[in-house]
């Protein structure tokens, strides 16, 4: 029996699956626009970065300018981050356990900082607290600043990142339905203690995988940050502002040593998002339900 | 805990799910509500439990008025039909839950929570899984923990909602039998849900049949099974069959013939018959029901034949042992023992 089975597995592939060839072909194929397009270009950051050896490296690292981008860049996610997963629980706890006119479109507000250019995303900041607007010179008069400076910067990160953990969380906890909350209540708890012991238990690794991809993408944004921040050196530059800087002033060395902690970022992001789809792939993915 | 529900209307935008229904369920009595989909009945033990407010009307528990009470305040003991044990608690973190939440002044200690929870582990007969995860069991235990855990807050009244509707018919037949049991040795007013009127003939001390929000009749399993007061509760309880018939000078007509069924007391004019399959006695040569048979096929010890009556098409069911020699002709007569007109 077992000789028959193998015998058949050598000679009969699955009907959906291509030949030998052509599998190769399209693997291959696969690799090499990878390789040409991801992984060669994420080498040469590395490559550039200590081009001028380990010294120079870390020498752009301390520089002042650029410790004063990594304290603003972790500063602005350390603000943006937690806002947003404040948001995006309430919001996709509203949707997903609440019934309500204007769903839908809630919904589709949330999906719009995905739809909008990052660039238009700052002009709406700078129409809205610049010289010329209304809110602008009234913040000013009690000695706010908003544009280009820190609020501005905080804000346009926080409205570049909103979708990210409510993405995440709505798909899961419309899944989960509200069974387990009213099991809770049933047995006495009370909102808090339901929201605490068995919402958020429920949601913790759906919610991790998005605080993680909204800190990638807050480190990260160029966009919307450069237009509100008036890159202002040493103050109000955040790491991918100060890389641009940095680059266009032909300090390619330093540009790319900076570039690279993003790099590092993004490469940890990516080994934690994958540890967290291996791990828990069937709660990602909203499917198992007990 | 003696529950009335007294004059519920419940309406979901504006669609009535529940018309002016009004209940009383016995202090330690078990029973079920019944119905098909869309019969109301689970929103009506939702009602009860509080996790739906009604439009209109009150529900009492005892003497007290529970309508504006919140599902915490009503201590009542719910078990749901996909079991909504907490996946991140072990069985006996899932067990002590209800125990655990309680404010510092009526919790009690720990190891008192700990103990009362591994007691009704025991109860459940689960007793060595309370270190495991939910999704290591299988769905009748799952079901036993969701009803250990409703029962350790000492539930005034235990709702339980389709609890046996996801589980295979052989697990649902051994839950059926231990949940009868654990009901004799607990005592707890225990309301369940369900469509499936075997369960509830079987568990019940009292049906409640429903039908599109309203109830149909209230009554013991045997009350209910002999004496259905409307149609729909004679097809929806127990196997039945149907045929449009007169009545004439006191007897039972059907297509022009009498059929040698007297009906002394029933009004003159067009009526519909109603009999049980099964209740029904073969006759050779006197007056009675002649049909034709279009199928038969053996249910288990008995066979099921189906004849048509007449030549409108009318349909009926009866029930012939298996090895019963008339199950092999193309014609058969019979003469309903029991039934009732509509």
């Amino acid at each position: 029996m077992a000789t028959k089975i193998r015998h058949l597995h050598r000679h009969h592939t699955s009907p959906v699956s291509e030949s030998r060839t052509v599998q190769v072909i399209a693997i291959f194929l696969c690799l090499l626009f990878m390789a040409l397009f991801l992984i060669l270009p994420l080498w040469s950051v590395f490559i550039e970065a200590f081009a001028k050896g380990v010294g120079a490296y870390f020498s752009a690292l301390v520089n002042k300018d650029a410790q004063s981008a990594i304290r603003l860049t972790l500063l602005v996610a350390a603000v943006a981050v937690p806002l947003n997963v404040v948001f995006g629980v309430c919001a996709s706890w509203a949707i997903a356990k609440f019934e309500f006119k204007g769903k839908a479109f809630l919904i589709t507000l949330i999906d719009l900082p995905f739809s909008v250019s990052p660039v238009i995303s700052g002009m709406v900041y700078v129409l809205l607290f610049g010289a010329g607007s209304f809110l602008g010179p009234w913040l000013k008069s009690y000695g706010i600043e908003v544009l280009f400076a820190l609020p501005g910067i905080i804000l346009a990160t926080i409205f570049v990142t909103f979708p990210f953990v409510a993405r995440e969380l709505i798909p899961l906890m419309q899944d989960q339905g509200t069974g387990d909350e009213e099991a809770a209540l049933s047995l006495g708890a009370n909102g808090w203690q339901t929201f605490w012991r068995v919402t958020v238990p429920n949601i913790r690794w759906g919610l991790l995988y998005g605080v993680l991809l909204c800190n990638a993408r807050a480190m990260g944004e160029f966009g919307a940050v450069a237009v509100v921040s008036g890159k202002i050196r040493g103050k109000t530059t955040t790491i991918p502002l100060q890389v641009e800087i940095l680059y266009n002033e032909y300090n390619g060395a330093a540009a790319f040593a900076l570039a690279s902690l993003l790099a590092m970022l993004a490469l940890l992001t990516l080994v934690l998002k994958s540890f967290l789809e291996w791990r828990f792939g069937d709660e990602l993915a909203a499917t198992g339900r007990h | 805990m003696q529950v009335r529900i007294a004059n519920v209307r419940k309406e979901f935008d504006r669609f009535p799910a529940l018309h002016d229904v009004s209940l009383d369920i016995h202090s330690g009595e078990l029973i079920a509500l019944l119905g098909p989909s869309g019969s109301g009945k689970t929103t009506l033990l939702r009602l009860i439990a509080g996790l739906e407010t009604p439009t209109d009307g009150k529900v009492f528990f005892g003497d007290i008025d529970a309508s504006e009470k919140t599902v915490q305040e009503r201590n009542i003991g719910f078990v749901f039909q996909h079991y909504a044990l907490f996946r991140h608690m072990t069985i006996l973190e899932n067990v002590s839950f209800g125990l655990s939440v309680r404010p510092r002044a009526t919790r009690p200690p720990a190891g008192e929570i700990r103990r009362r929870a591994m007691e009704l582990l025991d109860l459940v007969q689960l007793s060595g899984l309370e270190k495991r995860y939910p999704n290591q069991l299988s769905g009748g235990q799952r079901q036993r923990v969701a009803l250990a855990r409703a029962l350790a807050i000492e539930p005034g009244v235990l709702l339980l909602d389709e609890p046996f509707g996801a589980l295979d018919a052989q697990v649902r037949r051994e839950l059926r039998k231990w949940l009868r049991e654990m009901h004799d040795r607990t005592g707890h007013t225990t309301v369940f849900v369900t469509h499936d009127q075997e369960e509830a003939l079987e568990l019940a001390d009292r049906l409640c049949v429903m039908s599109q929000g309203k109830i149909e009749q209230v009554g013991s399993p045997d009350t209910v099974y002999d004496s259905p007061i409307s149609p729909f509760v004679f097809g929806f309880i127990g196997e039945s069959s149907e045929l449009p018939v007169t009545v004439e000078n006191g007897e039972l007509w059907s297509g022009g013939r009498a059929i040698g069924v007297p009906a002394p007391d029933s009004k003159t004019g067009e009526a519909r018959l109603f009999f049980r399959p099964h209740d029904v006695e073969l006759v050779e040569h006197d007056a009675s029901l002649a049909g034709v048979v279009t199928s038969s096929r053996r249910v288990g010890g008995t066979r099921r034949v189906e004849l048509e009556i007449g030549g409108e098409g009318h349909k009926v069911e009866v029930d012939l042992p298996f090895d019963h020699p008339a199950g092999e002709k193309t014609r058969l007569s019979f003469r309903p023992k029991r039934w009732r007109l509509f």
